[in-house]
């Protein structure tokens, strides 16, 4: 066999594994919604006490209508639905609007390592949080506690500061943008050290909101959270287009008939409502944002419109699980369990697709 | 297949940025299925004339009009699908496959919602066979030559069905092989009947791959016909200020 022969079956055998792939969407969506809907019902059914699955599913779908006898204890309805369902429905649209918004920033940003936190969000929503912490005063807005509303304002100031100040509106490059988000981010980190420093006894309260935590998670604030990162996320996949014309350059996708200034401010303003939904409703969690998106794209390649649907199912059964995970080993703060679990499987992913996957 | 060439009228075109004349006064016309080549030294205005064609910069005066319709009356999105621009490198962030960067070309006729057709699908397929990248398709696109990356973003912009190609410097970084298979397949998109408008600096290769140049020089058009015309040694002194000795293939072809 000649080099040439062998170079040609080596393209070949590649070109059978991407093919190969190519059918993969359908079966990765698939199992994303199995692996979700066994995730919700573990995560209503397990936890201090447990609630045998029969049981926790008969509650589930006569809530959902479906007309059954009630067989079971009014305490484990309570358990279910007063306790476990929110915080299971906010953990899984946490993830979803977590992931969209990665894959939105990552594209956008045309940027492997951007995650929904790069603009300066993380520390604006973690100053928002602080400052209600810090503050005397008791608010409840909707449900809402102050340091929800304040994260949340806080993590939309911080993109529009640093928006503002990169000159968005003009013929600033994504960098500049990417820069300036590094250096604000950082000057609201310098007010959040302070915050901390004054904080003496409540220290722990904001410690507990950086490291991210679904232990706050009821009915009304997901209320309020729920439509914001679901309308968010739809508007962003309708953009799918957008998305993928950007992944070519500014100029190129000029030249496609992409509208870039009008797309690009649209796209970053909704990733980062979602993204300000998703911190005011459970703190900063970091690395789904960043790893989910990737691990997607390993399978089906960058297109936009299969990245973010798939990203969303992907992202919402993943944070399901690491908050059944937080809970059973002690209500520990979910955004240790997901990097304790994410990290690993990225990089065996990584190691596993090191050709066709460079970073 | 044969495609109908767009026809490109230019009138008094100027661009000024601040007080920098870039474009004074340029007119051109090419006619549908015409293939031709801009030269002129660097800073001639041969890229900004081209992104005042293509809709990127806005002319301070004269017209650019496509089949006789102005320019500013036409949408971004059907610009799109009229003209394909190729551009002369792209750094994608992610990997991606050959088939999958071809497919973006069709993002000016995609739906938002439902995505890509089995039209866009087939004309993906015609351009890539159309190139003649078949072995390419599954493969990384960041793993291939700039050789080969250059044929992935023409075919690209044939996918994308434009009835006017426009390439802006399609040859550089390309090795001489690679430069002339490049150019022959411009000429065969020619003879399908698409209007080709490029810009090289190689005046040999463009005097050899286009019937017609159009020679800029300091945002003026100093000459405009066959090579052999426009590319004559007092011009070559005179524009670009170098012995045209220097200049090969005219020195071959002043002494046969």
């Amino acid at each position: 066999m000649t080099s040439t022969d062998l170079a040609q079956g080596r393209a070949q055998v590649h070109h059978g594994s991407l093919e190969a792939l190519r059918r993969r969407p359908v079966v990765l969506g698939l199992l994303g919604l199995l692996t979700l809907s066994v995730a919700i019902v573990a995560g209503v059914a397990l936890g201090t006490v447990a609630v045998p699955v029969a049981e926790t599913v008969a509650i589930l779908a006569a809530r959902l209508g479906v007309p059954l006898e009630q067989s079971w204890a009014d305490t484990s309805e309570t358990i279910v639905l007063t306790l476990r369902l929110p915080r299971v429905l906010t953990a899984l649209v946490v993830g979803l609007g977590l992931s969209v918004a990665g894959v939105t920033f990552q594209g956008l940003l045309r940027n492997p390592l951007a995650d929904p936190y790069v603009l300066g969000t993380a520390s604006g929503a973690a100053l928002g949080a602080a400052i209600g912490v810090l503050l005397p005063i008791q608010i409840a807005w909707l449900g809402l506690g102050l340091v929800n509303i304040l994260a949340f304002v806080g993590a939309l100031a911080a993109v529009t500061v640093v928006y503002r100040i990169a000159g968005g509106g003009g013929r600033s490059t994504m960098t500049s943008i990417l820069l300036t988000g590094y250096a604000v981010g950082s000057m609201l980190a310098a007010g959040l050290a302070l915050a901390m420093y004054l904080s003496g006894s409540q220290l722990r309260q904001i410690f507990y909101y950086l490291l991210g935590s679904l232990s706050g998670a009821d009915w009304q604030s997901l209320a309020l959270g729920l439509p914001i990162i679901a309308v968010g996320s739809l508007l962003i996949l309708a953009r799918a287009r957008s998305l993928n014309g950007l992944l070519l350059g500014d100029e190129t996708a000029l030249h496609l008939g992409v509208d870039v200034r009008r797309e690009r401010v649209v796209l970053l303003a909704l990733a980062s409502l979602v993204t300000a939904a998703a911190v005011a409703l459970a703190g900063l969690i970091g690395f789904i944002g960043l790893v989910i998106p990737h691990i997607v794209r390993l399978v089906v390649g960058p297109n936009a419109r299969l990245v973010l649907p798939l990203s969303a199912i992907w992202g919402a059964a993943f944070l399901v699980v690491a908050d059944l995970v937080a809970r059973l080993v002690g209500e520990l703060p979910v955004g240790i369990i997901t990097a304790v679990i994410g990290a690993p499987i990225f990089v065996m992913l990584l190691r596993r697709y090191r050709t066709a996957y460079q970073l | 297949m044969t495609a109908t060439g767009l026809r490109v009228d230019i009138d008094g075109l100027s661009l000024r940025y601040g007080s920098a004349q870039v474009l004074a006064g340029v007119d051109l016309h090419i006619a549908p299925g015409e293939r031709l080549c801009l030269v002129g030294p660097n800073g001639a205005g041969k890229s900004s004339l081209l992104r005042c064609l293509t809709g990127l910069a806005e002319p301070s005066e004269g017209t650019v009009r496509l089949d006789g319709v102005p320019l500013a009356e036409i949408e971004r999105s059907a610009l799109a699908r009229t003209i394909s621009v190729v551009p002369s490198q792209v750094e994608l962030p992610f990997s991606m496959p050959v088939e999958d960067v071809v497919l973006l070309g069709r993002i000016p006729h995609e739906n938002p919602f439902t995505g890509q057709s089995d039209e866009d699908h087939r004309a993906a397929d015609v351009a890539i066979r159309r190139v003649g990248i078949e072995k390419l398709r599954g493969r990384d696109v960041r793993q291939l030559s700039m050789g080969e990356r250059q044929l992935v973003l023409v075919a690209m912009a044939v996918a994308q069905g434009g009835r006017l190609i426009v390439l802006d410097e399609p040859t550089v970084h390309l090795d001489l092989r690679h430069q002339v298979e490049v150019l022959q397949l411009i000429e065969r998109l020619a003879d399908v009947g698409l209007t080709v408008l490029a810009v090289l600096h190689d005046l040999p290769l463009a005097a050899h791959f286009f019937p017609r140049l159009a020679m800029l020089d300091e945002g003026r058009l100093v000459a405009d016909g066959a090579p052999a015309d426009v590319l004559s040694p007092d011009r070559i002194r005179d524009v670009y200020e170098v012995d045209p000795r220097f200049v090969p293939s005219l020195a071959w072809n002043g002494s046969p």
